[in-house]
């Protein structure tokens, strides 16, 4: 079968092969997920003028196993109206998605389980199967709560897939190419976040809304509606919602570092080996770890009404304004620094336009009454 | 052919929210008739934590009465403690000592600082702040009860103010440890400014919302800061000056939108007062003196008569009614809490909001529930 004149699965790779990456690749993760959990408690707890964890082992380095341990043990809960087959399936619709993901990316030039000639096309529509999980999570769960959370988050989902895919659209333009790692080598000499700053803010606001972190974090919002979708569940199901989030962290992270920061290739090129390329990309990808974790502990959330007009009214149609420019300098052919100045315009007047639409407009400030028994009569 | 179906009845759902949710402060319950997001009918449920606090205190003789007003308003207890104690002096007719006056005013306005902390740090999480909010403005409060506790012995239940002063003397490095409080609270406030006040999206959430009218307000028998956020320039601190708030000089700070924003600001605008009043306090204070009246009777028997005395908690009017037929004890007590009088504004505040929104101002009216039920 061919897309876009290309097939769809490599068949010239070994089954076998293939099938041992993917088993490395969810151990690993898994491992990844926990360390996560462990490095985010830290960097919070250090924003916030706490310690975090401090009991369990030296700076409480074995807290994500004594967390693992406690929701494996817990007894797996079910409410009784609970329609059950979409309950329990949907843990698999969220959790199998995020891992599918996984499979083509190129850590290094050589490191992918399995190199598609269309992976970053494949990487976007498997991530946006989630919302079909949630949505069955929040109907099976036959709870108010989680209905309520799994429409927020169908609506969000669904919402802010659109930049996503359009910021993406960019780079393919540019690219001329589906492929990650050619995407990857294409950043020999410039990372595309120079070319597409635009795409790249379009990218990091809308990744953040698909991760449903701070400030978007609407569908799960803790005073609201006390955990969403994840409120009924509870033990190895709710932990397995917990993993796929950070596996998603993981995925979206590492797209950013590997389409716009240059991944592996910038800038010491593809003759240093392997393991200097893999502490590339992973230093790339942690740029964008901290930058959600630091984000997540410094702002309020978002209203859903201010959710949904900020991706229809700002995010797309900036988004679309960037494959017009791309295609006026594609067409025209002018030279790449064109990119860079139309993009980069058009970065600035996306943050003023934010700047100007969310500003704290000056409001008449309080009134400091001195004497109010004489003040009081004006009332 | 048009194929006849029972057409699915298209309802309303009541979200019942609380008792046990994350920010209902407490055991509040409220059912909640949302379409989609948005907020159609609000029906407040009280009464869980209700334990017939007034009725308790009629069986208690004027000393002990003291300790059920702390528990009642657990967040500003002073303030509590002063009210009532304030009603059985006015009946007794026993003039407090200028000293006591003093400490009493510094420790009320210190109480009052650290549950407007408390405020920030949970408004902050209703926002859906991870926090933050939380640990700085709990990094104050918790220099403020160290102050509290070395004074009273107690972190929470401080049983400190006694009819005609206070129980024993302060320590001795009083002034000086609430000097160090006033500097940490100083840049407390100035932190939580920095993190919630100029926040963009904090702003966007707060920005008229639950917008109530001067006239409303006071329809609504509001008091406090809601009521100044609505432009009502009424502080008992200075309209009817108990105790010796008529000697210091501050300002009452009023809103003009009588938003949830407008609510914050007041607030934040207090506590920079309060610290104000407090250094004041300091200055003035009688460096020794006694702090019970000379001739105190040991046992406290008031003359039949009713009495009614409020003092501005930072919720609002905390006022204590007190029926006396002679004796040692109240022969009826009714406690006027804000946070009860300021809750039945809810319904009228939520409507047609949306489902967030009413988290944030059931936030901004900082009820504390104990003082709600009783």
């Amino acid at each position: 079968m061919t897309v876009l004149g290309a097939p769809l699965v490599n068949l010239n790779q070994h089954w076998l092969t293939t099938l041992l990456g993917i088993v490395a690749l969810t151990l690993v993760m898994t491992l990844a997920v926990m360390f996560a959990t462990y490095y985010e408690r830290k960097v919070i707890a250090r924003i916030q003028q706490r310690l975090g964890p401090m009991r369990t082992g030296a700076y409480g380095i074995m807290q994500p196993m004594a967390d693992t341990l406690k929701l494996v043990a817990k007894e797996d809960l079910r409410p009784a109206t609970a329609d059950p087959v979409a309950f329990e399936l949907a843990v698999f619709a969220i959790f199998i998605p995020a891992f599918l993901a996984l499979i083509a990316i190129p850590y290094t030039q050589d490191w992918i389980v399995s190199p598609l000639p269309l992976s970053l096309l494949y990487l976007l529509a498997v991530s946006g199967l989630s919302f079909i999980g949630f949505l069955m999570a929040g109907w099976g769960s036959d709870s108010k709560y989680a209905l309520l959370g799994g429409m927020r988050a169908a609506a969000q989902l669904i919402s802010y897939e659109i930049p996503l895919i359009l910021a993406a659209i960019g780079i393919v333009m540019i690219t001329r190419s589906v492929d990650l790692s050619a995407i990857v080598i294409f950043q020999h000499k410039v990372p595309l976040i120079v070319w597409q700053p635009l795409g790249f803010l379009i990218f990091l606001t809308a990744s953040i809304a698909e991760l449903e972190r701070q400030p978007f974090d609407i569908p799960t919002g803790e005073s609201e509606v006390a955990g969403g979708v994840f409120i009924e569940y509870s033990g190895i199901r709710w932990s397995m919602f917990q993993l796929t989030s950070y596996v998603n962290m993981y995925v979206f992270s590492l797209l950013g570092a590997l389409v716009f920061l240059g991944g592996w290739e910038w800038p010491f090129g593809r003759d240093v080996g392997w393991g200097y390329q893999l502490l590339l990309t992973l230093a790339k990808m942690s740029i964008f770890i901290v930058f959600y974790l630091w984000v997540r502990a410094s702002l309020p959330r978002l209203r859903v009404d201010q959710l949904m007009s900020y991706a229809w009214k700002v995010l797309i149609p900036f988004a679309l304004v960037q494959i017009f420019l791309n295609g006026l300098v594609l067409v025209y052919d002018l030279p790449d620094v064109a990119l860079l100045i139309t993009s980069g315009a058009g970065a600035a007047a996306l943050v003023y336009f934010i700047y100007r639409s969310v500003r704290v407009k000056p409001r008449r400030p309080l009134e400091m009454v001195a004497n109010s028994v004489a003040a009081r009569s004006v009332v | 052919m048009v194929v006849e179906q029972d057409a699915p009845e298209i309802v309303d759902i009541p979200i019942n929210m609380g008792p046990q949710h994350p920010s209902t402060h407490g055991v509040f319950r409220m059912v909640l008739v949302v379409s989609g997001e948005q907020v159609l009918d609000v029906t407040p449920h009280i009464g869980y934590m209700h334990r017939g606090g007034e009725k308790l205190m009629e069986t208690m003789d004027f000393r002990q009465g003291i300790g059920y007003a702390d528990r009642t308003e657990y967040l500003a207890q002073f303030s509590a403690e002063l009210a009532y104690c304030l009603a059985v002096e006015r009946l007794m007719e026993i003039e407090v000592p200028e000293r006591a006056q003093y400490i009493r005013v510094i420790l009320t306005e210190l109480n009052r600082l650290s549950s407007h902390f408390m405020f920030m740090g949970a408004f902050g999480i209703d926002s859906g702040l991870f926090g933050t909010s939380f640990t700085y403005a709990f990094r104050e409060r918790e220099y403020i009860q160290d102050v509290f506790e070395e004074v009273s012995g107690d972190r929470l239940m401080y049983a400190y103010f006694r009819v005609g002063g206070l129980a024993w003397e302060v320590t001795d490095n009083f002034v000086e440890r609430v000097h160090e409080v006033l500097k940490s609270s100083a840049q407390g406030i100035r932190d939580l400014d920095d993190l919630l006040t100029r926040n963009e999206i904090f702003a966007a959430r707060c920005q008229n919302i639950g917008a109530f009218t001067a006239q409303q307000a006071i329809a609504n028998g509001l008091s406090g800061p809601l009521l100044r956020a609505s432009g009502v320039p009424w502080d008992l601190r200075k309209d009817e000056p108990y105790s010796v708030y008529d000697r210091f000089r501050f300002e009452v700070p009023v809103g003009h939108y009588g938003d949830v924003y407008d609510r914050y600001l007041v607030r934040l605008e207090e506590m920079r007062q309060s610290i104000k009043i407090i250094e004041q306090a300091l200055e003035q204070l009688p460096p020794e003196g006694p702090i019970v009246p000379e001739k105190m009777p040991r046992r406290l028997r008031t003359p039949p008569g009713e009495v009614y005395a409020k003092v501005e908690a930072p919720r609002g009017e905390w006022g204590v009614y007190l029926v006396s037929k002679g004796g040692d004890k109240p022969y009826r007590l009714k406690m006027r809490s804000p946070s009860f009088c300021n809750l039945s504004a809810l319904r009228e505040m939520t409507i047609g909001q949306y489902l967030a929104d009413a988290v944030m101002i059931l936030g901004s009216m900082d009820i504390v529930l104990c003082c709600v039920d009783r």
